[in-house]
């Protein structure tokens, strides 16, 4: 087991810190816009690229860390860019059934 | 240099905060059901990033598998609340 050198640590950190940056950015969108169709689009940036970014530098701290190969924060990877589109595709659904059982007028088409 | 590092990681861990307190705002105002849905559900994410984020600073394996069961669990919930407002009941 081996230290990690400190430009390494340095570079992981950034990337976490990118992530972040980039999942506030998401939910400052969640926060902004109008309407929920809008809306639907915006935690989608923290759910592909953020949690790529974070959970990429995760893997890559542990396997710099011992020494070999630590794969598991791909899994949680997989996991949530397979089930996001699902669950998402869902809601919009619901969203849609709801609106036009209402007569609500704004629906999209 | 640690300390430098040790405050990126503190101010990645405020930024994911940050995220679920929006998050949260949203749930509250949510003019309506699927808007809270869908607040819950990057909440929920963000809850996920920030203990990776702490697993990475600690260095156990411990958080990986929290942040494993929510990931999980935000997908049931999300999909299971979705099914509730479109019919009125979950299991039909």
């Amino acid at each position: 087991m081996n230290p990690m050198p400190e430009w390494l640590q340095l570079i992981i950190a950034l990337i976490v810190f990118a992530g972040a940056l980039i999942t506030l950015i998401g939910t400052i969108g969640l926060v902004r816009w109008a309407s929920f169709y809008q809306r639907i689009h915006a935690p989608t940036l923290g759910s592909s690229l953020g949690a790529a970014l974070i959970l990429l530098a995760s893997s890559l701290h542990s396997s710099f860390g011992s020494g070999r190969p630590v794969l598991h924060e791909v899994l949680i990877l997989v996991f949530i860019l397979v089930t996001t589109p699902v669950t998402l595709m869902l809601l919009a659904r619901a969203t849609l059934y709801r609106d036009r059982s209402e007569g609500n007028p704004r629906v999209p088409r | 240099m640690a300390s430098v590092i040790d405050w990126i990681y503190f101010g990645a861990q405020f930024i994911l905060g940050l995220a679920m307190l929006a998050g949260c705002w949203r749930v509250v105002r949510g003019p309506r059901a699927q808007d809270r849905v869908l607040a819950l559900d990057s909440v929920y994410l963000s809850a996920m990033l920030l203990l990776v984020t702490f697993g990475i600073r600690s260095g156990t394996v411990l958080y990986f598998e929290v942040a494993l069961v929510l990931g999980a669990l935000s997908f049931v919930t999300t999909a299971t609340l979705a099914k509730f407002l479109m019919r009125g009941e979950v299991i039909e």
